[in-house]
């Protein structure tokens, strides 16, 4: 694909997850929308570069936040608006939420909300898709956090162990929740500890989002070659506060500087800038900026309009 | 019928749906080692070879959502404990996430996986290696928990287990492995739900779950000598819980204990005592009696476990008491004892 196409892509799909944030700020007030939101707001580079570089059919699992990775890897805007808004057009028929996304016919094999929880069930599904040969494979996406986690060890190991086609990406924002890394991590690299395992470590810090393409794009291959895990360590910022719509440097945890130094490269502005920069017209870019911008609107009203499942829904789906 | 022990049975339930099934497999600590989780395992690694059959590092959190994970990418896991103990270093798997994921993808992803936990006391095992824990797991929508007693009930209800697309957990206490029965060798399947009498009487029910069944039966032909007359239920699945059978013994026989191979408080006893109270409460002649562990964890010394664990006197005394009877001499009577079963490290 040629260079500038691939950002044309990139640019749109992390302008997708922007806007369908924004509008979540707008609307959520209403209170219609009822599960609480943790916001990808700064991380969309992340999500997009790494959904991007994975093929369509491949899986991913998420966390709580998972609103970037939902929409990087399935563009729907649909079906996310109606589970937020809890509606019988759903997902999940409301039954999931925000934190509880879930869309296996597009490879996004569900999210959840205890930290690191995910990680051996992805690592579980790659060894399935090894035995079926298959070629698929699985990112599965957590915060810094999670490496402090018995279960994240145990299954890096495992999946190192059993030479398995699994990204592990895991995306730092320095929080567990408001706690900082300083009181949390009795070692200086993460990065450095994971890489004394049997896999592949990339660690970079950097909102370009085709830098993360490519990286990641480029670990894919060596994890194909080799047959030994990746393990991708990505910095970014969380805009807002660890749930909820609103910024939250009042509270003293972190400073609004540090924020604003990193707005300063923001992933999505920096993309559009790239754009520009790249000759695409900017009669071009915004009208699929407005093209995004309807869809976005237009599921949101869908959404509003649907009608709720039936009572009796609480029901469906325990056992087979 | 040829008869073979309940260990087995297991073995070769699974043995067979491994052959019908290569989406099969079996795991966890020590499944391929040269003990065989009690010989559980034999001959799977040689059969299917250690992609299907293969040991784990000690990480028990992560291997039970890894069966997950293979479960949910349509493949038949089978996850093994050599003690329910340390299933619970798994719980948040099985709480958060194994129970719920059905659930939780709207319904499109099925949950096709076995959790073989191995129960009871042994030889002096202590308080970490003899709980049962059962009724924890029942407590969790979206899991199924079974506990067959029989060697025919361990392999037709392991098969079911095995193509059920839910997750169960398959309950087997340590002391059953050496029990014999009738065993087909073709393969059959026990339905996962329904209870079984497997003794009928009239004069009191006696709901019990799995080692308790043996001790239950002991009781029951000591008490036939003097005429009185036991009905004993094996509720064999604890969750999904069918209570038909149950009500309809307690509504002949008027009377009721539930002997369960656990610790009495909070535990399952208290769930069929409340459902049989709801059914049958005006026409009962006696409260329900529970019979139960002592409320301690499980000490070693043999005095002390002998104190700990209720067994067939216990039963005994309880029916006694409730149909007011003198208590009869059993000082020649001979109880099951596992004293020449284990000499030492096993």
């Amino acid at each position: 694909m040629d260079i500038k196409k691939l950002n044309f892509e990139l640019y749109k799909k992390m302008f997708l997850v922007r806007r369908a944030e924004e509008m979540i700020q707008i609307y959520y007030p209403e209170d219609h929308m009822k599960t609480p939101m943790h916001m990808s707001m700064g991380e969309e580079a992340i999500a997009v570069g790494v959904c991007h570089a994975m093929k369509q059919e491949d899986q991913i699992f998420g966390t709580y936040r998972s609103h970037g990775i939902y929409l990087a890897k399935t563009m729907d805007t649909d079906d996310f608006f109606a589970e937020m808004y809890g509606k019988d057009t759903a997902l999940l028929k409301g039954k999931g939420g925000s934190m509880h996304m879930c869309a296996t016919d597009k490879g996004f094999m569900g999210a959840s909300a205890i930290v690191a929880s995910a990680i051996p069930v992805a690592v579980g599904a790659s060894f399935a898709n090894k035995m079926a040969k298959n070629e698929k494979c699985v990112a599965v996406f957590f915060g810094d956090g999670a490496t402090n986690e018995g279960v994240f060890w145990e299954s890096l190991n495992v999946a190192c162990l059993m030479k398995l086609p699994i990204l592990f990406v895991c995306e730092d924002n320095g929080f567990a929740v408001h706690t900082p890394k300083s009181e949390r991590e009795g070692y200086g690299s993460l990065s450095d500890i994971v890489s004394k395992f049997n896999c592949h470590v990339i660690s970079e810090e950097t909102t370009d989002v085709e830098v993360i393409y490519n990286l990641t794009r480029d670990g894919i291959k060596l994890m194909n070659d080799t047959g030994m895990p990746l393990f991708l360590h990505f910095r970014y910022y969380r805009y807002l506060e660890h749930v909820g719509i609103d910024e939250d440097y009042e509270a003293g945890y972190r400073s609004k500087e540090e924020y604003l130094k990193w707005l300063e490269r923001d992933p999505v502005r920096l993309q559009r800038e790239k754009l520009l920069a790249g000759d695409i017209d900017e009669i071009e870019i915004k009208n699929i900026e407005s093209a995004i911008n309807e869809k976005v609107m237009k599921s949101i009203t869908k959404a509003q309009g649907s009608p709720c499942c039936d009572c009796s829904e609480l029901f469906e789906g325990v056992l087979a | 019928m040829r008869r073979i022990t309940y260990c087995d049975a297991l073995n070769e339930a699974i043995a067979q749906e491994m052959e019908r099934d290569p989406q099969v497999f079996i795991y966890g600590l020590g499944v391929p080692d040269h003990k065989r989780i009690f010989g559980s395992t034999n001959g799977l690694v040689e059969k299917f070879g250690k992609e299907r059959c293969f040991d784990t590092p000690l990480s028990e959190d992560a291997m039970t959502g890894f069966g997950l994970g293979a479960a949910i990418n349509g493949m038949r896991p089978i996850h093994v404990h050599i003690r329910v103990d340390f299933l619970l270093l798994a719980i948040n798997q099985l709480a958060n996430m194994v129970s719920s994921y059905r659930y939780f993808s709207g319904g499109k992803l099925n949950v096709p996986m076995v959790i073989r936990a191995i129960i009871g006391r042994g030889w002096g095992q202590g308080h970490q290696h003899s709980k049962s824990m059962y009724s924890i797991f029942a407590h969790i929508p979206g899991l199924k928990v079974v506990l067959p007693t029989t060697p025919y009930d361990a392999k037709g209800m392991l098969i079911s287990a095995i193509r059920d697309d839910n997750p169960i957990v398959f309950i087997e206490h340590r002391w059953l492995y050496w029990q014999t029965g009738e065993v087909p060798e073709e393969p059959y399947t026990v339905p996962i739900g329904p209870p079984n009498v497997v003794r009928e009487g009239k004069d009191i029910t006696i709901v019990t779950t799995s080692w308790m069944n043996v001790e239950s039966m002991k009781a029951a032909e000591i008490l036939a000598r003097r005429d009185v007359d036991v009905e004993i239920v094996d509720v064999r699945t604890i969750a999904p819980f069918e209570d038909d059978l149950i009500v309809e013994s307690v509504l002949k026989t008027g009377h009721c204990i539930v002997a369960d191979n656990d610790w009495v408080e909070c535990g399952f006893s208290a769930e069929v005592a409340a459902r049989i109270y709801d059914k049958c409460f005006r026409r009962m002649k006696s409260p329900i009696g529970r019979i139960g562990f002592a409320f301690t964890p499980c000490p070693t010394a043999r005095h002390l476990e002998n104190t700990f664990y209720p067994n067939a006197v216990t039963i005994i005394r309880a029916i006694e008491e409730k149909l007011d009877l003198e208590p009869m001499d059993l000082s020649e009577e001979e109880f099951y004892s596992h004293e020449n079963r284990f000499k030492g490290p096993f």
